[in-house]
């Protein structure tokens, strides 16, 4: 049985030590895509939290029934089928963000992050602990999400969740929002600058020169 | 990773179990959900038709707005070409999805509207004071901004000339720059303009018009292949192919 150390490792190591942006740099589309505004980082955060979560979960419990020759497809199958649920829930709980959201819900399906951790976690391990990974790492993305939707809604727009901070001249206000955040690639400028952040933190995950 | 686990028959028998237990997972969310679901895509159209309508501050939580809307408003049906009422075609009548059919579908011709078909017949609201005269007419308004399609409300006056609001509900024009259709300071340039002169369509959308012309909107700023859209719609829909004729009949004071 897994004791309290491993537990944390799983839950928060992904958020800095082994980030799946940061440092694997995977699910990087809908980290581009959708962090305009923070409101909808912060579901799209808890949208792929729930889906890497279960599908580990479940992928960890029938782990040794799964042929290992259509394992992808299997782990697809769980996946896909978890996130139109979520997407699903959405619509019906939060219609006017499932709009926001648009296609990056069902894009989910297809972020490597719920892919690599169900192949490189879930595959070998017992359900608790994956379910745990599964949510540590939906840490590790939302933590991304967060601080370049706040970054992104704050100096792009005046606002956060909406609320004005800076008063745009647009407004009557005296801010002029930065046009270059509001648009989807000045993500990578802020995960770049993020992923140089952490490295200068953490050394150890800079990789060798070749 | 025994031998046994690769044989044909287990290979195919767990995906088979597998593929059944999420089948029933998906299909049970989608049926279960659905109610709810539909409920919310017509209050999204209500809340966005009585916010064209100017009332929507006035509804503060769900019940409300449907309640306001069932209240005060009525939704009428349109033939564009006589621009007399006609009776619902059908139950579920939707004239974006009509205008692809050979039933409804009406070619739009030369113009820059962006948009090929059009229904023959429109849906349009009224909405009601408190003494159930018509205070306004809505009409819903569509054509091509920067990128795509750009659907809205015009809401009008009941002297069927006068422009209260522009509202879009549903685009793809660039956060920021063509967007700002959205922002309340534009939006309220609306308030008063004047759709015809003489019987013609005048309204227009231009740089660096002052307020005082009842004919011109000043033009967003960093976005003047949306701002054109809006104009192009705006003249399409007032015009002798949209509305023109149903609002120089004025069928709703009768």
């Amino acid at each position: 049985m897994a004791d309290t150390k491993e537990m944390k490792k799983a839950l928060f190591g992904p958020v800095v030590d082994s980030n799946p942006i940061a440092l694997h740099v995977l699910g990087i589309c809908s980290a581009l895509a959708i962090t305009t505004k923070l409101e909808t980082a912060l579901v799209m955060s808890l949208a792929l939290t729930v889906v890497c979560a279960f599908s580990n979960l479940f992928i960890s419990l029938i782990r040794n029934q799964i042929p290992s020759s259509v394992r992808i497809i299997v782990q697809m199958t769980i996946i896909a089928s978890l996130v139109i649920v979520v997407d699903q829930v959405l619509k019906a709980y939060s219609y006017e963000i499932s709009k926001q959201l648009s296609v990056f819900v069902g894009l989910i399906i297809t972020n490597c992050i719920v892919m690599g951790r169900a192949e490189a976690y879930a595959m070998k391990s017992p359900p608790f602990m994956s379910f745990l990974d599964g949510i540590g790492n939906g840490l590790g993305y939302s933590f991304i999400l967060i601080v370049i939707g706040i970054v992104k809604e704050l100096f792009g727009f005046g606002t956060l969740l909406g609320y004005t901070i800076l008063p745009l001249v647009q407004n009557g206000g005296w801010y002029t929002g930065n046009g270059l955040l509001i648009l989807p690639f000045s993500s990578f400028i802020l995960i770049g600058l993020m992923i140089w952040a952490i490295r200068v933190a953490r050394p150890e995950q800079v990789e060798p020169k070749e | 990773m025994s031998a046994k686990k690769e044989t044909l028959g287990k290979t195919v028998g767990v995906v088979v179990a597998v593929c059944f237990v999420c089948s029933i997972v998906v299909s049970s969310a989608a049926v279960g959900l659905r109610s709810l679901q539909q409920e919310n895509a017509a209050l999204d159209k209500k809340s966005n038709v009585l916010s064209a309508a100017g009332l929507l501050d006035e509804a503060t939580d769900k019940s409300d707005i449907a309640a306001m809307y069932d209240a005060l408003v009525v939704e009428k049906f349109v033939d564009l070409s006589s621009g007399e009422y006609v009776d619902k075609p059908s139950e579920d009548f939707d004239m974006y999805k009509a205008a692809k059919t050979d039933e409804f579908g009406v070619e739009v011709g030369k113009s820059n509207v962006g948009f090929k078909q059009r229904s023959s017949i429109a849906m349009v609201y009224h909405i009601k004071d408190e003494s159930g005269d018509v205070s306004r007419i809505i009409l819903p308004v569509h054509g091509s901004g920067l990128w795509d399609l750009m659907y809205g409300f015009l809401a009008l006056d009941s002297d069927g000339q006068t422009i209260r609001e522009l509202i879009y509900y549903q685009h793809k024009e660039t956060p920021g720059l063509g967007a700002e259709i959205l922002n309340p300071a534009w939006q309220q340039k609306w308030d008063g303009k004047r759709l015809f002169k003489d019987g013609e369509v005048a309204i227009t959308v231009r740089k660096n018009v002052g307020n005082d012309n009842p004919y011109a909107v000043d033009g967003l700023s960093g976005a003047t292949l949306t701002s054109n859209g809006v104009e192009n719609t705006l003249v399409y829909w007032a015009g002798p192919n949209g509305f023109g004729t149903y609002l120089k009949n004025q069928s709703w004071k009768s």
